[in-house]
């Protein structure tokens, strides 16, 4: 299988500020690949390079075989993008958009008109293509920036924070949105800080500081740690830490006012815990680890937004 | 890739956003028109030493500064582009960069015309006649200075990251430009310092085409070929300097 994406050890200082200090990964072909991580941890950086908007200062980035700096205009043939801020045009109807759009890409005529009103009626925007995108709610302008950035028949679809801005219903129809994308064979390439839509690719690059912090399937790497994450809400959590470590010898942390513990057996664990700490514990859940907690095991922080 | 299906969508949608907002073309028509009335009838025959009526001198640049006003305005739409995200679906597109210029460029500059143009109309309410051959050559020579402008206004809206920035440039770089383009006072009766500073002004010659152009009898200070030839040479100096900019930005 060929790959759609090759990052190689990529660098980008902003001054004396690295941005990305070393990244490499590959994006296979017809994959659907996520880069996640906190604001501030290089995916933006990330994305504007392979989107051909920046630079990279040291390492090398390949889409489609074509390299993001020598290869620009070749890049952006292949590369279908939409970006975190609109893109649209607010003073243009929704069609509108997409035939200036499709002209960008040297399209034109009745074969423009064609494909723009397949990509409104696929993505469920037809009717309101002649409103103005400003009329339009922030998930149906989604829709028709996904649809602008699928009009020349990209072979890797590239997103930046998708669902961010969406409701919660908005954000489970762009889900819907592009597994189907992935099902018509599309790379889709997306960046993003929301675990759950981390969780429709095939695999995560989670981005920390500029590094990749880890790289897989999000199920083995959830699943990697072999143990349960237990969370304890108590009156004095750095005290019960204390006191977990003393009698259990297990390692706990705190974030957020809580205490986290990592612990096989976690439900055996639970009892335990309760009896030997009387009125200290307000809450426990007990959960198999999210890629929260990959973070977490991985960097020693809090993934906070 | 062509230049021109890009260059031509990007330029047509300049049109249509501009119709599309009813306060731009009030304003555009509106302020030249008068500021012309209030500085000609005002100054009258305050100044007129030969006689002549201000109202009448004051008519080519009341056009060129119709072209001025409304080709840097346009160019704020690059701002509001970058600012509101449609610049950057333009930029990870394969149209050629010089393509995006030329659009951008070709829109401000088709909206200054299609403004500045119909202005000369009203030539015969203040003595100037009109005839097809001044006509002709007038709207020729404001297409280039509009082509001039425009580009200027992309060099610079290009750079500031807010609207207000480019404001400040437009106080201190594009307006004193037109005022010292002979558009107010005539470059013979002018201090010599500001002779030259006039002489270096490439507006200077767009406007004395026109002058010559529209008014045979009372022409501008430069020969046309003289002044076709600057303004054309300054307005491709300008786009090529656009094209590099956008070329060598590496943000």
């Amino acid at each position: 299988m060929t790959n759609a994406i090759e990052v190689r050890a990529l660098e980008r200082d902003f001054g004396d500020r690295k941005a990305l200090a070393g990244v490499t990964f590959e994006v296979r072909e017809g994959e659907a690949f996520g880069l996640l991580g906190p604001n501030g941890g290089g995916k933006s950086t990330l994305f504007r390079i392979l989107a051909t908007l920046l630079p990279p200062t040291r390492g090398s980035a390949l889409v489609m075989g074509h390299d993001v700096t020598r290869e620009p205009a070749e890049v952006r043939r292949q590369i279908g993008v939409v970006f975190q801020s609109t893109s649209t045009d607010k003073k243009l109807t929704a069609m509108e958009n997409l035939l200036y759009q499709g002209a960008m890409y040297g399209m034109s005529g009745e074969a423009l008109r064609s494909r723009a009103t397949e990509l409104l009626a696929r993505f469920g925007v037809l009717d309101r293509a002649k409103d103005y995108c400003e009329k339009l709610s922030g998930g149906l302008r989604r829709r028709v920036e996904i649809a602008k950035g699928m009009l020349h028949g990209p072979k890797v679809l590239m997103l930046d924070e998708p669902s961010s801005g969406l409701d919660v219903g908005a954000r489970r129809e762009l889900r819907e949105v592009l597994a189907g994308l992935k099902k018509d064979g599309t790379t889709v390439l997306l960046t993003t800080h929301f675990m759950e839509e981390a969780n429709v690719c095939d695999r995560v690059a989670i981005l920390d500081r500029g590094k990749v912090v880890a790289l897989g399937k999000p199920e083995s790497l959830c699943a990697e740690s072999g143990q349960d994450v237990i969370r304890v809400r108590a009156k004095d959590p750095e005290k019960l830490r204390a006191a977990v470590a003393s009698k259990f010898g297990a390692t706990a942390t705190v974030f957020d006012h809580e205490l986290r513990i990592e612990r096989s057996q976690g439900h055996e664990f639970v009892p335990q815990l309760v009896e030997s700490f009387p009125g200290q514990v307000e809450a426990v859940t007990v959960s198999k680890p999210t890629l929260e907690d990959v973070f977490i095991r991985r960097t020693g922080r809090a993934f906070t937004e | 890739m062509s230049l021109l299906v890009p260059a031509i969508s990007l330029a047509k949608r300049e049109l249509v956003r501009f119709f599309r907002q009813r306060g731009r073309v009030i304003g555009a028509c509106v302020t030249p028109i008068m500021f012309w009335l209030f500085m000609g009838s005002g100054l009258g025959k305050s100044f007129g030493g030969s006689g002549g009526d201000y109202l009448r001198y004051a008519f080519p640049g009341t056009t060129t500064m119709i072209l001025l006003f409304t080709c840097i305005f346009s160019s704020i739409s690059i701002i509001e582009d970058r600012n509101e995200g449609f610049l950057q679906s333009v930029l990870a597109s394969p149209a050629p960069r010089s393509a995006i210029v030329l659009g951008k460029v070709l829109g401000g500059a088709l909206l200054g015309w299609v403004q500045a143009f119909p202005f000369l109309l009203l030539g015969p309410t203040v003595g100037v006649p009109l005839t097809l051959a001044g006509l002709g050559q007038a709207a020729l020579v404001l297409a280039i200075s509009a082509f001039f402008l425009s580009s200027v206004g992309f060099f610079f809206a290009w750079r500031s990251t807010s609207v207000a920035g480019f404001h400040a440039i437009m106080n201190i770089v594009l307006m004193p430009m037109w005022l010292v383009s002979g558009a107010l006072f005539p470059l013979v009766g002018a201090r010599s310092w500001m002779g030259w500073v006039m002489r270096a002004n490439p507006l200077t010659y767009g406007l004395s085409a026109v002058r010559t152009a529209v008014m045979p009898g009372d022409p501008g200070p430069f020969s046309v070929p003289v002044a076709t030839g600057v303004i054309s040479a300054c307005a491709f100096v300008a786009f090529v300097a656009c094209a590099a900019t956008i070329r060598g930005e590496k943000a």
